[in-house]
């Protein structure tokens, strides 16, 4: 009899204790599984915080402030984009930077895309091609640009000199304010297109052979086919890579500093290279904020739009 | 690959006799401009440096150098004492590459296979900055390596200010973590059964599976490093501390221009090495490698 309400009461209480048992020990289980997981993740997040994330937040506020290390930064509101927009070299470098990447899109989008586009029409020596127009990629941009600088001198330079071999006009090229930022995006095309021209050619041998036949059955002659066919076909790597070279190429920094100098008479002046002359020339940081904030925004742009596109394909 | 791949110009046409030629020519012509284009340029530096300084000052210049200087390169390095800037620039590239493993391949592997509660809110916080352009982000990053927030400390002519931040890189996490997730988890589970913690599981099962993308990660890292040249002048302002891009520009007004090219020669030789070596590797990063920007 007394047994019965003891043998009766555990099957009535164990479900749920045993029930809550499991809960906590599932809880303590999933606490220690999601602590080793954060424990993996610290390292990143750390240095997320300091060296992206901070920075990013930090780079609109300081545009706001005027930096001093000695006695700390102070609001000033918009003075920074007063100043900035006072400075007539602001112009300067957006147009510069614009023509430069225009520069750079019909040279560094185009040339790419034909040279490819001619590649993969070849049987032979496609080794060689590739190894060829993808090797001044792996080149320091800062040994380009020194070796670059001395082919464009006008006297003793390689360039003039093959121009005289080829019976043509001679350029002052670095030297003239007329040419010296289409000298630029040359060097940055020649070291650069290696890498869009692979991806390309990558592309392009993706593209169905039926196609072409099909194109051809139809009456495409050579032009329609690649009008109708391969254009259409590459037209996401196309994009993306068009997108890509305008971020990059809008952050042009190393050329017009180790070339040109922003010279000759600013005709080479950047947006970075402002950047960098209101930061490490004039320590003026809040206004190099500032100009940086509007550089960001516009790359921001360029780059969410491109990562938009990107995802749209991947999804 | 399949090089039977039907291509823009019918095979049919390539084997006629009108078709042939006209496909020889353009071959010819191709290969000579590119030839002209991008070994012509490095054959210019190369035998440059090997010239006395009056022929690399005459007009026109020499094709071939009159007299040849192969010395000239040994001669520089001990002039511009490149031993230095060589293992400074090897210190730099090596420790960016290692600090960037040790932090991106446990991040990758917690948001793959640990997948923490929040793990994908992360995850896209690093990936949203994909959208910042580095450049763009120069002086709050260079104000932080002055002062580190929390820690206090000023890293300037430090090599952890070039280290630290390349580390914070989403796209290599992004990369990481997409190949990790292919790992499947029955090679994990049956790990934890046979009693391997996470970190062993990672060591064990998953590192090795993923010999392919750390080879990439770990180029891509080691090059970018290599090439760097505005960060690095920025943070190491100690002419003692500075890799070879920022050596090279900083003295390349005094230098005798044979010397100099002799200098750029060395400091491009290296990468041109690890290219030839892994090729393939390199290429197969470039499709990776070119969603970063």
């Amino acid at each position: 009899m007394t047994t019965a309400p003891l043998l009766k009461k555990p099957p009535s209480r164990s479900p749920a204790t045993a029930a809550q048992g499991r809960r906590a020990a599932r809880l303590r289980r999933s606490v220690r599984e999601h602590l080793t997981a954060y424990g993996f993740l610290c390292a990143a997040v750390v240095i997320f915080a300091l060296f992206s994330w901070w920075p990013i937040v930090r780079n609109v506020l300081l545009a706001f402030q005027d930096v001093n290390f000695a006695t700390g930064s102070t609001w000033t509101g918009l003075t920074n984009f007063e100043k900035l927009f006072a400075d007539p070299l602001l112009a300067t470098a957006w147009r510069n930077t614009a023509v430069f990447t225009a520069y750079a899109l019909v040279l560094g989008f185009f040339v790419p895309f034909l040279t490819a586009v001619l590649l993969n029409e070849f049987r032979h020596a496609r080794a060689y091609f590739r190894v060829l127009v993808y090797l001044p990629v792996m080149l320091p941009p800062v040994v380009v640009a020194l070796m670059w600088k001395w082919f464009y001198d006008p006297g003793p330079g390689l360039l003039n000199e093959v121009l005289r071999t080829l019976h043509l006009p001679t350029s002052a090229w670095l030297d003239s304010s007329s040419t010296s930022l289409v000298s630029l995006v040359i060097v940055s095309t020649w070291a650069n297109m290696g890498t869009a021209t692979l991806i390309y050619l990558a592309a392009l041998q993706t593209i169905p052979g039926e196609l072409y036949e099909a194109a051809e059955l139809d009456g495409a002659n050579l032009w329609q086919r690649l009008r109708h066919v391969t254009v259409p076909q590459t037209r996401f790597v196309l994009l993306v890579l068009l997108l890509l070279q305008i971020v990059a190429t809008m952050q042009v920094f190393t050329e017009p500093y180790v070339m040109t100098g922003g010279g000759p008479d600013d005709s080479t002046v950047t947006v970075m290279f402002l950047v960098y002359r209101y930061a490490f020339v004039y320590n003026d940081f809040g206004t190099a904020s500032a100009l940086s904030l509007l550089l960001l925004l516009v790359l921001a742009a360029f780059s969410a739009l491109y990562l938009r596109v990107t995802r749209t394909k991947e999804g | 690959m399949a090089a039977s791949t039907r291509t823009l110009i019918r095979p049919s046409v390539l084997r006629t006799r009108k078709g042939k030629l006209v496909y020889w020519s353009v071959l010819t012509v191709a290969l000579a401009l590119f030839t002209l284009a991008f070994l012509v340029p490095l054959y210019w530096a190369v035998t440059g440096a090997m010239k006395t300084p009056a022929e690399l000052a005459q007009n026109p210049p020499t094709c071939v150098p009159a007299e040849w200087h192969p010395e000239n390169y040994a001669r520089a390095w001990r002039e511009m004492d490149l031993t230095r800037y060589f293992l400074n620039t090897v210190l730099l590239a090596g420790g960016a590459w290692l600090i960037q493993l040790a932090v991106q391949v446990p991040a990758a592997y917690a948001l793959s296979k640990l997948r923490p509660r929040f793990g994908n809110v992360v995850l896209g916080l690093m990936l949203v900055t994909l959208m910042m352009p580095a450049t763009a982000l120069l002086v709050p990053v260079y104000l932080t390596v002055v002062d580190v927030p929390l820690f206090h400390r000023n890293l300037i002519d430090s090599p952890s200010a070039v280290w630290l931040p390349a580390a914070a890189n989403a796209f290599n996490i992004y990369i990481l973590k997409n190949f990790f997730d292919r790992v499947p988890d029955e090679l994990l589970d049956a790990a934890r059964i046979d009693g391997a913690g996470p970190l062993g599981t990672l060591w064990r099962i998953v590192l090795p599976l993923s010999r392919p993308i750390l080879a990439v990660v770990s180029i891509l890292s080691v090059v970018a490093a290599w090439k760097d040249f505005l960060w690095p002048l920025l943070v190491l302002p100690d002419p003692a501390k500075q890799p070879l891009s920022v050596f090279l520009q900083r003295v390349a007004q005094d230098t005798p221009l044979n010397s100099l090219v002799a200098g750029l020669v060395l400091a491009s030789l290296p990468l041109i090495a690890l290219f030839l070596v892994f090729q393939r590797q390199i290429v197969a990063g470039l499709g990776a490698g070119s969603l970063k920007g």
